[in-house]
Parts: structure tokens; sequence; C-alpha cells
């Protein structure tokens, strides 16, 4: 049995499934975050000192990591409207670059996560590390779970373009949807953390 | 559906045949049909009703007779928990923490939105299977991997989770190795839950029939719908907490730890600095849209049933709904009245007082609509419609005595006593679980193909429903007295609670003849699926979409693709031939 709308779009909504899930997905995801962005609020209200980003944190490096995953969220836009001209060769390459910015993105993460522990600065040192730790190490994981897909988009789930290519088209849309939110969400940690 | 088979008869067969060769564990236990999901979801919930009865009965004991050894089976919970059969208090926590975790998380909430949710709504809007089966099938095992980390807990050292259901910090974060295994046990019942509403939101919003526009939905479908937004929305910002609280339990932060904090004569070591309030602010914003994700479905459920029994509409659907949507809305600001007694503030305190009285109100429309609803009616006793219309009164006392607990000032000397305790119970148990019992013999036929024992289905009615009673009923006695909840010894050391002990053993004798009163029931689930009356497609004589399926519905659901002609309700239309007019029939 098939469920209908997973390709074709209900008339009298304008969309498929996998448009609207992926989408409701996102609010609960921004209800996620936000509560981690009040914490913080509230923490750093409350608290006697707060330590500015950049008395710990490394700016430029992040400054590179925001460049990197900007980047990125163009060329997965670009893997999508690749798909959309029926270019799959275009496709492959635009979806390539979007994994490897990512893994930039997680290799500069690393280093810096490498370098607070390097100096005994963890978690546990004062509640600005502990959100700092929190927050980036919740994103990473997202940014991970982005790549997971992505990376299935780009080798064994790329069967699906043969058999269904506008099936194929949205699922792509989805996950850049779920990547451009994880975009988003490094553009307001960036500053929060390691500007203010 | 009907005219593809005409067209291109050939892979359709295949495809029927296909579905045939499903194997035992395809079929029966890694389903993706929504059928057996949610019957999967309402046996596990049922299993952890029981269970975390279960908890409280052992509880009881102690509150009826605190400190004498339990007869019989006190010997097997070993001395580290039960030396000689008396209760140590580190175990009566660990039975409050689980058996409020457990009823509310992998009890109600699988029940009334899992299995309910899954099995009937789809039928009822006319969809073939979920929009998403495959994360259907995902949402129930998660579910499934945190009944089993919860239950876990109990076995590792130092047993399970002792702080309470609401994990208060920081008594939480300097808690034993139980409420970490919780907080993991949570975030798989969280995503579980979000799997679920996703789910649920886009089936209800892209699969509903033909002609089936949001205002012809039956009550239930509305109601699980507005249930699924309060999951999605509420339940991450408690994710988000426990991860933050499992941070300062594994990594050491002090998110929830003030400074200064001296445990056992001990300075703790940690930066401090947190804000244990914090915790309580994003609990409570999961956990009041929580109280609304177990009564809503109750709600639904009760709707269909007053209608279908008083062969009338129901009385005021519009309204009904509006309120529900206000009702789902305002439930998110409404979260500190659990938090009066923190020293809030007049200004803070005066607005979530204020909004908890405005929500009372939709509530109240909703009740006084399904109660206007009887009005004239002929009605049809049976086993569903007795615990229908024993939901009423049992919600309305649940619901009127939480009025003093939403404005500030009586809620001081209330707060944390056994009014408390009585109050939100008459909603849950007495209420939510009395519509989920009645959702079970309505819509049994329809999963089985057969009727539940009417006579049984009696015998466990009246027995719950006064044994309901005599266990809460005295616990509004108790509280008004003072009495504070999550005393071991029920207030023993106390003088004040002295003129009220005996309510206590009242109270427990209540839940132990509400245990035996269960018996009918079980017998009556199992020996019904062979001996049961066999019926057709529409046993009950009703409107709504889901009786046009076969009983039990095949995979797919139905023959050709339902079709809504016309609003839920269309019972004694003037004129027509019978006393129900189908809403799928042209």
């Amino acid at each position: 049995m098939d469920i209908p709308y997973t390709v074709a779009v209900r008339r009298d909504t304008g969309l498929t499934n996998g448009k609207i899930g992926i989408w409701l997905f996102l609010a609960s995801e921004v209800m996620l975050f936000g509560a981690l962005f009040a914490s913080y609020i509230l923490m750093r209200v409350g608290a006697t000192s707060w330590p500015r980003g950049d008395m710990f944190l490394d700016v430029p490096l992040a400054t590179l990591n925001t460049i990197v995953l900007i980047a990125s969220s163009v060329t997965m836009v670009m893997a999508w409207a690749s798909l959309m001209r029926r270019r799959f060769g275009t496709f492959r390459i635009y979806m390539g670059a979007t994994i490897l910015f990512g893994l930039v993105f997680l290799v500069v993460k690393y280093f810096e996560y490498s370098h607070h522990i390097h100096l005994g600065e963890l978690p546990s040192t004062n509640n600005f590390l502990a959100i700092y730790f929190t927050l980036t190490g919740l994103h990473g994981l997202h940014v991970i779970g982005g790549m997971v897909v992505n990376a299935y988009f780009w080798g064994p789930g790329a069967k699906l373009w043969k058999t269904n290519p506008t099936w194929f088209t949205n699922r792509v849309e989805h996950s850049g949807l779920f990547w451009h939110f994880v975009d988003l969400v490094w553009i307001f940690l960036f500053p929060t953390l390691y500007l203010l | 559906m009907t005219d593809k088979v005409v067209v291109a008869p050939k892979p359709h067969a295949e495809h029927a045949i296909h579905h045939e060769e499903l194997g035992f564990w395809r079929k029966y236990v890694f389903s993706t049909d929504h059928k057996v999901i949610g019957i999967q979801y309402a046996v596990t919930g049922l299993l952890f009703l029981l269970f975390g009865f279960c908890l409280m009965m052992l509880m009881r004991w102690q509150l009826a007779y605190p400190g004498a050894p339990l007869p019989l089976i006190g010997s097997l919970f070993g001395e580290a928990r039960m030396p000689g059969g008396t209760m140590l208090p580190e175990f009566y926590n660990e039975l409050g923490a689980m058996h409020g975790t457990i009823m509310v998380f992998l009890g109600v909430v699988p029940l009334a939105v899992g299995g309910f949710g899954n099995f009937v709504l789809p039928l009822q809007i006319g969809a073939p299977d979920m929009a998403f089966p495959k994360i259907n099938m995902v949402s129930y095992w998660c579910l499934f991997l945190g009944g089993i980390t919860m239950l876990g807990s109990f076995f590792v050292p130092g047993g399970a989770a002792q702080s309470g259901w609401t994990s208060y910090t920081p008594l939480a974060v300097i808690a034993g190795t139980g409420q970490t295994w919780w907080l993991i046990g949570m975030i798989f019942l969280i995503t579980s839950s979000l799997l679920g509403a996703v789910n649920f939101i886009t089936t209800t919003i892209q699969l509903r029939a033909k002609g089936l526009t949001f205002m012809r939905f039956p009550f239930f479908c509305w109601a699980q719908f507005v249930t699924a937004f309060l999951l999605l929305l509420a339940f991450p910002p408690l994710e988000a907490a426990g991860v933050m609280q499992l941070m300062d339990r594994i990594a050491g932060t002090s998110f929830f730890l003030p400074s200064g904090l001296v445990v056992s004569g001990q300075a703790l070591t940690n930066a401090g600095g947190g804000n244990p309030l914090l915790w309580q602010h994003l609990f409570w914003f999961l956990a009041h849209p929580e109280v609304y994700v177990l009564i809503l479905p109750g709600m639904g459920i009760v709707a269909e049933i007053i209608a279908n029994n008083t062969r009338k509409p129901l009385w005021g659907y519009r309204s009904m709904v509006y309120s529900l949507v206000f009702l789902g809305f305002m439930s998110f600001i409404v979260w500190a009245h659990h938090m009066f007694m923190t020293g809030m503030g007049t200004a803070m305190a005066a607005f979530f007082q204020t909004t908890t009285m405005i929500i009372s109100i939709p509530s109240v429309v909703i009740l006084t609509a399904l109660i206007i609803s009887l009005w004239g009616g002929s009605i049809r006793y049976n086993t569903p419609m007795l615990f229908a219309v024993a939901f009423l009164p049992m919600f309305g006392i649940g619901g009127l005595t939480g009025l003093p607990l939403g404005l500030n000032i009586s809620d001081i000397p209330l707060h944390d006593t056994y009014y408390v305790i009585a109050h939100f119970h008459y909603v849950v148990a007495p209420g939510t679980i009395f519509a989920l019992m009645a959702g079970i013999y309505y819509w049994y036929p329809k999963a089985t193909g057969r009727k539940m024992n009417e006579t049984l289905g009696k015998i466990h009615f009246v027995g719950s429903f006064i044994c309901m009673n005599v266990i809460f009923m005295p616990m509004f006695i108790i509280g008004m007295a003072g009495v504070s909840r999550r005393l071991f010894d029920a207030g023993t050391a106390y003088a004040f609670a002295q003129p009220t002990m005996h309510w206590n053993a009242v109270s427990s004798w209540g839940a132990w003849t509400l245990a035996v009163f269960q018996i009918p029931f079980i017998f009556n689930f199992f020996w019904s699926l062979w001996k049961g009356e066999t019926v057709g497609e529409n046993p009950w004589q009703a409107t709504t979409i889901e009786w046009s399926a076969p009983s039990p519905p095949p995979h797919g659901n139905f023959v050709g693709a339902p079709e809504a002609y016309r609003g839920p309700y269309e019972y004694s239309v003037p004129g027509a031939a019978r006393d129900f007019v189908p809403q799928y029939e042209a």
C-alpha cells in the first residue's frame, strides 16, 4: 500500500508530507535550542561576573568556521538547484562540497576543543564554559547528523534518482532545510558565545 | 483505489500477495502498520499502568501502616530495600519517583496518544496509514527502549531515581546512579514523543479523506491534533534541561548547583553559580502542557462515546473545538503556577495566576458542552458510556479543586500537600484513565472484530468507580489538614497529622480493592479475543469514518477510498430512515 502525497503535493495544502514533517521537526528544534539560549540568558543575568567570550575563545578561528558553514549552505542550495535542472553530476559535486565543508567545520571545532582541554578549560571550570560546551556540543551533533543524511543522499540514497527523480529532489530539499537550520543555529551561537 | 484495480490489476495483485508474505517479525513486531503499532503502544501502556499501580500499592502499605513489616511479599525485596519486610525511606522514594514517571510517561501517554492516536486517528480521517510509517515504528521502539531503561534503573547500585518524577535540582544532581538512568530513559521517551507528534500532525493535515474538512473532524481528531502540537513544542525544553542535568551529573558543570552548597556537612567542589530554579522553569514548561497531553485525548474519547450513545450531535461542537485550540495555546503560559512557593515576586505570581484562571474557562466550556450533550438524549448505558459519563464528574472534581491551587494566596497553604495529590489524581486517574477504559471498550470491536463482555465490563466499572473515590477523596481531607506529600511515614512524626492518620488506611484499602476489580477487565480483555460476540463493521451504529472499515481493518484499512459527506455527529436527523447518518455515506 502506498502513502499518498509522498511525491506529489496535496492540492488543498500545496505540500508534500515530507515538507510538513521537516518543518515541524525544525519547530521542535527551535524549542530545543531556544530553551538552551534562554538558560544562557538567565545564567548570565544572574551571575556576579561573566567573562567576555574572547577571553576564552578563539574569535578568528570561529570566524573561519562561520564562513565555512555559510559556504556549505550555499553549496547545499546549489546541490538542490542542480537536481531541479536535472543535472545529477553537478549535484554530486556540490553535495560533496557541502559534506566536505561540514567536515572542515568539525576539524576546526576539534582543534578548539582539544586546545581548551589542554589548557584545563573544562565544562566544570565555570558556567560560561559549561554552556559553551553544551551548546556547541549539541550543535556539533546536529552537524554530524546533517552530514550523515547528506552523505546518504550523495552515496547509496542517490539510487532513487534513477527511479523517482522528483522524490529524490524533494528529499535533498528537506535535508537542505535541516542543514540551513544547523547553520542558522551557528549564526546565533557565534556572536552569543564568542563576541558578546 | 477501486478504479486503479480495474485499470491495472496486475501490480495491485502482486502488491497484495507481497503483504501477505510478511513474516511474523515484520507483521507483529517490527511492523509499520499503524494499527499494529497502535496496539503495541496500547499494550505497553497498559502493562506499565499495571506496573506503576503495583509500585503505588507497595507505597500504600507503608502509608497505611508506617513501619509495619509487609506480610508475605515484604521479604522478596531484599535486605537493602525492605529489611525484615519493613520499607526503608530510600525505597519509598524510589517507588514514589518511579510511580509518577511510569504512570505519566510510560502509562497514560503511550496509551492515550500512542495507542488511541495511532489506531483510531488514521481510521477516523480515512487514511490508509500514518504519513511516515517507518518513523512511526521507530517512535514505538524509542518508547520501548525508554521503558527498558527505566525498568533497568531499579537494578543499578543505589536503585532507581529517588528525586520525584519532577527531579528537582539540586537534589537530583547529587542523587545516585539511578538518576542518570532516569535522564537517559527520558531522552528516549522524549525522542519517541517528538517523532510521534511530527507524524500525527502531518497525517492529520495531509491524509484526510476527500471532503473531510477540519470542521467535519470528529472531536477526537481535534484533540489528538492539538495534543501533538503540545508534545512537539513542550518536550524539547525538557530535553534541553535533561541534557544540562546530565552535564551536571557527568561533566561536573553547575547549571543547577548554586554556590556554597553543602551536602552532608561537606561543601561541594563544583564551580557553583548555577540556578536550581532554572530546572523548575524548564521542567514545568514541559510538564504543564503535559497535563493537557494527558487530558485532551481523554476528552476526545469521551466526546465520541457521548455523541454515539446519546444518539444526538454534540452540543456546541464549534465552541468545543475553539476552546480546545485556545486551551492548547494557553497551556504554554501557565507553567509557573507550580512554582508560587519559590518566591517569584508578586508581579510574576499575578501574571501566572491570571493566565491560570483564564485557562480554566475553555476547560469548563468543553466539560459543560459534554454535560449539556446528555440533555434529552435517550442514553444507552453500555460499558463505554458508563466510563465516559463517570469521566464528567470525576474530571469536574479534579478541575474545580485545581482553582484554589492556581491562586497564589490559597496555593501557599495547600502546596505540596495531599490536597494536590488528590486534585491531579482526580484529573488523571478517575478522569483520564476512565476515558481510556471507555475507549478500550468502545474501539475493541474495531481492533479485534469482537465485543468485550458487558457484564464483566459493568462489574469492572462499578468497582473501579467506587474504589477510585475511596482512594482519592480522603486525600483532600488529609491534605487540608496540612500533611505534606512525599513523607515516607505519612506524617507519623507530626502532631497535626494525627487526626487524619486513619484516612490513610481507608485510602490504601481502596487501592487494593481497586486492584481486585481490575481482574474482570484483564480476564475480559483476553477472553473476548476468542469468545467475544463477533460484530460487523459498525457495532455501535456510529457515524464516523473508522466504522466504515472492516473489523479488524486489513492492511491499508479501507475497501475503497472513503469520503466524508457531512459533519461527524449526524444522529437522530429528523426524517432520516435510521437514527444515524454516517459521515461516509453519500
